[in-house]
């Protein structure tokens, strides 16, 4: 709605006067202002906008947006401070960059010194932590302002946003008109209330705020698809960077070998901006690589008669939902038609993927949650008996069942005797992955074409019939081998299902050629014309508010 | 020392057991184990039948000397007050990366089969050395663990985290020893390496250097016997006496009928021996797996060194190798060669801690040879040190004083009674030279041959006994004569010139 909708924020909130609480975009004019809509960024630095405004109407977004459950804490203090600092160097004229006064948002499991951190988890609640993440201070550095943490499964262990410690994330699109148009209401007493669908995950907090408007763009984590399958259920990009480009440092880890920070924005442009602004060396990660990145801007392709894009048939998984495979088909058929090379390929290894993942996985959950003994910080057990009763205590209360059987499997897969049989047999299964990837590519595929996600967004009471580790199973398969490869993936969405729900696709890069995936991404969202979300609130707030446009900011 | 492997050092991390623990837990629990001192390691039972053979293997963590920890900017400094020494990373914050367990080279060290030649004395007795040689299995880097404190009383547990992430190299010896004298000599060759090589400080009684001893015994022909483990042996003279006290233990409780159990012991230094430490844990495993956040640390030779990499950023063993300093056998033997002295001087030159370069600065600057400078060196400096406990580097009398004082000896200008006289007013420290010692308590030689004569003269004119034995044939009572004068002069005249003298007039 932003960019859409600038003016009619300005006037409906001049400078000084408190946003209109749970106001939500105003309708009129927003049709006509779409057509001459301006960048946010350059409605900023025009001054039709102040950072202040901006900050002020996404947090008023978020209040009235509240029952999606996005945010854990919203940092309305310091975000609007730095909104005021925004202000301050605008109105000097001297912006730090494009992202300058920009209201983003961060998932919960990066470090953001002040604000706490809790990775949706006991053992973290009330952690603050004394450092940001290189990721975070890069986007402060650049003039970002900071709105919150966003929600997420429990140490991003999930697919659905569902299994954290404070609650499920419901997926905009249930409110949207879209959805209640076309999904018949089992009863009337039931109101669509248990309808709701879940946003995906884990990062599903930030897919959801960026698709209700209330931030231009939110860091996710990407370790087996966190980033796109969100992405995809809420209709927004999801981009998963080569692993080594983006610093991990504070990312709270779950995989090292796999953990990206992901980039969630409204449009691909926005996407390559934050790129842009994050990748780049950190000697406080030392997998990130030395070469020097040279942020980029999307050119409009017309031509992609030069791309060879790959069908791999393997991605036609059990379970694809009717309509993706239809979408998808379509979509290749696009490239075909506008001259592109469209080649079936073949990436036998995939369907190891999962259970390859599921070992590795474990394994590093293992070690990595080692650290959490109660002793130096976050949650620590009353049990004093002895030191190892204190530990063991402190581990129950502090994580869910979830984190708890990944570390049990873990240790399993970690000893001494099951060693070779598990994690070595699931270390060569990957590079196995992985070479299908680079024996394609060296075929002259430039880009791979997939989908995102086996079917829309299912309702929360039908997702929970499952448990996690099934669910993220089923919902990582699609996802999960470019995080074994290490390549660049994005989530474009494409279309609505039947149900009203969004659909997206996926397109996987070659390493570190981020530009190619990107430019090739942007001219396919042009082609397809995502739909803007109607969201619909009621009940929920005071009134009803409508978005009819998307926003970027670039 | 050789190193034969190159390549690549990989890290691994455990999946668990982080903090607090690690290489030295501290001995808890019973301590009322009933023990006598025992003697020496004497690897015969006392039913005298069948001899055993005891097998010693040392495991031996050698903090690294560094300004910083191994993956950290923290600082590393002895005895810093509790955790003031822990940066976001030591304490694995969430989100630092790689933190949170311990991190070791176990799996792909950054050396592998190399040998130690350490050389022992035959009875106590410095003029008889034999060398010997012990397998070097590994060595790897390490990162420590914290210390924990437990106070079973009040059921808390107190952690220090200033150790938590200092690099040690672990250094695993093979069991090629077969008592507590040689794994001292083995540890005390390899701390001089270390020290020598300024890649640790070595002091044991720090933490610098931790021993942990693998004892076992088993008779000649049969499989090695099961193994315990001593820890907590914090000095050299303790880490014989422990494994000679736990050779003799297992040989006591073997021919008793009894078995070795495969445990962890503990080292009583008050007591002198070992206790089973408790261990409630049992086997540990550590569920290690490789460390995705820490790229392969390259180690590079001139032949397979890149041409286009940054020669400052790798690490080409060649180039260290070329300036590494002499290791202490060659510098033993070069010692022994330009000096001429023995072999046994040499070894004790280098086990003080700059005594080679105090004797070395000494030779510089007197005309004295060598070969008696080191009976200055070794009897009067170090017995002086020792009996007053200071290093080489306190004391009192600079290598440039005792020079000068062996000058005025080796001029003849003062006797080496004199000498002696003059060396114990320096040790007081009153920053006198020698020769204004010499002159303010009158000790120079009487230069003067005609005053010589005159004493001499009137030692003989007051032994008239003695002057006739002498003349006699019973030459012994020279000695006597000398002796005399020479208290006559107060030490004051040249033992040398006084026979003459005497002779001379004896003969008259």
């Amino acid at each position: 709605m932003l960019r859409a909708s600038l003016r009619e924020v300005s006037g409906a909130s001049p400078p000084g006067e408190p946003p209109r609480r749970g106001e939500g975009a105003p309708r009129s004019g927003v049709a006509a202002a779409a057509g001459r809509a301006r960048k946010v960024s350059a409605a900023l630095k025009e001054g039709h906008v102040t950072p202040t405004e901006l900050c002020q109407r996404c947090l008023s977004l978020i209040k009235s947006t509240k029952f999606l459950n996005a945010y854990i804490t919203v940092a309305e203090e310091t975000a609007l401070k730095q909104a005021e600092e925004s202000e301050k160097r605008y109105r000097r004229g001297q912006p730090l960059s494009v992202l300058d006064g920009i209201p983003i948002a961060v998932k919960d499991n990066f470090n953001t010194a002040g604000i706490e951190t809790t990775c949706a988890s006991n053992m973290l609640k009330g952690y603050i932590s004394p450092y940001n993440a290189t990721v975070v201070q890069k986007l402060l550095d650049q003039g970002a302002v900071l709105l919150g943490k966003t929600n997420l499964d429990e140490f991003a262990m999930g697919s659905g946003s569902t299994d954290g410690v404070f609650g499920p994330v419901r997926n905009p699109w249930s409110y949207s008109r879209q959805y209640k148009e076309k999904s018949v209401p089992k009863s009337h007493s039931e109101d669509g209330e248990s309808n709701w669908v879940i946003t995906g995950g884990s990062s599903g907090g930030s897919a959801a705020a960026v698709s209700s408007f209330t931030c231009f763009a939110a860091l996710g984590s990407d370790t087996g698809g966190s980033t796109r399958n969100p992405a995809a259920h809420c209709g927004v990009v999801g981009l998963k960077p080569t692993y080594g480009l983006i610093s991990r440092h504070g990312l709270i880890p779950l995989v090292n070998s796999m953990d990206v920070p992901g980039i969630l924005t409204r449009c691909v442009d926005d996407a390559a901006v934050v790129l842009g602004s994050l990748a780049g060396h950190d000697p406080k990660d030392s997998t990130t690589v030395q070469d020097n990145f040279k942020p980029f801007e999307l050119p409009n392709l017309t031509d992609v008669s030069k791309l060879s894009i790959g069908i791999p048939k393997e991605y036609h998984a059990p379970g694809l939902s009717s309509e993706i495979l239809a979408l998808w088909s379509k979509a290749a058929d696009l490239f075909k038609n506008a001259g592109a090379k469209v080649i079936e390929v073949s990436l036998p290894h995939t369907r190891y993927s999962i259970v390859c993942y599921h070992v590795l996985c474990a394994a590093e959950v293992a070690s990595n949650m080692a650290r959490f003994d109660g002793l130096e910080y976050g949650h620590r057990s009353d049990m004093n008996k002895s030191t190892e009763s204190m530990y063991a205590a402190t581990r129950r209360e502090g994580f869910n069942d979830v984190v708890r059987g990944r570390i049990l499997s873990g240790n399993y897969f970690l000893l001494k005797q099951n060693y070779e049989n598990y994690f070595i047999k699931a270390q060569k299964v990957r590079r196995l992955i992985a070479n299908d990837f680079v024996k394609v590519f060296g075929s002259g595929v430039d880009i791979l074409l997939t989908p995102t996600t086996l079917s829309d967004a299912v309702p929360y009471m039908e997702f929970i019939k499952e448990d996690n580790r099934t669910r993220s199973a089923q919902d990582d398969i699609l996802t999960q081998a470019a995080n074994m490869a290490g390549l660049p993936a994005i989530n474009v969405p494409t279309g609505l299902s039947e149900r009203g729900l969004p659909l997206g696709l996926q397109f996987i890069g070659q390493s570190f050629q981020e530009k190619q995936l990107l430019t090739v991404a942007k001219w396919f969202e042009k082609q397809v014309k995502f739909p803007v979300i109607q969201l619909e609130v009621k009940r929920h707030d005071h009134g009803a508010f409508q978005h009819q446009k998307s926003a970027s900011f670039s | 020392m050789a190193a034969a492997a190159r390549g690549c050092g990989g890290v691994w991390r455990r999946a668990w057991q982080r903090g607090a623990g690690g290489p030295a837990p501290a001995p808890r629990g019973q301590r009322a184990v009933a023990c006598n001192a025992r003697g020496g390691a004497v690897p015969e039972g006392k039913s005298g039948l069948a001899p055993w053979v005891p097998v010693v293997g040392l495991e031996i963590h050698a903090q690294i000397s560094s300004n910083s920890k191994l993956f950290s900017g923290s600082q590393v400094q002895f005895a810093a007050p509790p955790n003031s020494l822990v940066s976001f990373f030591d304490a694995s914050l969430p989100g630092t990366l790689p933190a949170g367990y311990q991190i070791t080279q176990q799996r792909v060290p950054i050396a592998v089969n190399g040998s130690l030649s350490y050389s022992l004395c035959i009875d106590n007795k410095m003029s008889q050395m034999v060398t010997k040689t012990v397998r070097i299995k590994q060595i790897q880097l390490e990162q420590d663990s914290g210390k924990s404190l437990h106070d079973d009383t009040r059921s808390q547990t107190l952690v220090d985290l200033n150790r938590a992430g200092v690099g040690l190299m672990e250094v695993v010896m093979e069991p090629d020893m077969c008592c507590g004298e040689e794994a001292a000599a083995a540890v005390r060759e390899l701390q001089l390496i270390l020290q020598t090589l300024g890649s640790s400080q070595a002091v044991m009684a720090e933490g610098q250097l931790r021993v942990d001893a693998n004892v076992s015994v088993h008779h000649p022909g049969e499989p090695y016997g099961v193994r315990t483990e001593v820890k907590n042996i914090n000095s050299i003279r303790f880490l014989a006496k422990a494994v000679d006290y736990e050779i003799q233990r297992q040989i006591e409780e073997l021919e008793n009928g009894g078995t070795i159990l495969n445990e962890t012991r503990a080292f009583d230094s008050k007591l002198g021996c070992t206790v089973p430490m408790r261990d409630k844990e049992g086997k540990q495993d550590y569920r290690f797996m490789p460390e995705p956040n820490l790229p392969p640390l390259i180690l590079y030779d001139a032949k397979s060194l890149p041409a286009n990499l940054n020669h400052q950023q790798v690490v080409n063993i060649d180039w260290i190798h070329e300036r590494l300093p002499d290791l202490p056998s060659v510098k033993r033997a070069k010692l022994v060669e330009q000096y001429g002295i023995l072999p046994e001087h040499s070894f004790t030159l280098l086990n003080e801690d700059g005594l080679t370069e105090f004797f070395e600065n000494v030779v510089k600057q007197t005309q004295m040879k060598p070969k008696k400078v080191i009976g200055w060196i070794l009897k009067d400096l170090l017995s002086y040190l020792k009996q007053h406990s200071l290093t080489v580097k306190e004391s009192p009398v600079s290598s440039f004083l005792l020079a000068d004082l062996l000058n005025l000896l080796e001029k003849k200008e003062i006797s080496s009674t004199a000498a002696k006289q003059v060396l114990a007013e320096l040790w007081k420290g009153e920053e006198k030279t020698p020769l204004e010692i010499v002159k303010e308590k009158k000790l120079e030689l009487i230069q003067d041959q005609k005053e010589l004569e005159q004493i001499c003269q009137a030692v003989i004119d007051g032994q008239e006994n003695e002057v006739m034995a002498i003349k006699a044939g019973n030459r012994k009572v020279l000695n006597k004569l000398i002796g005399l004068v020479q208290r006559e002069t107060q030490g004051r005249s040249n033992p040398v010139l006084v026979k003459q003298l005497l002779e001379k007039k004896l003969s008259q």
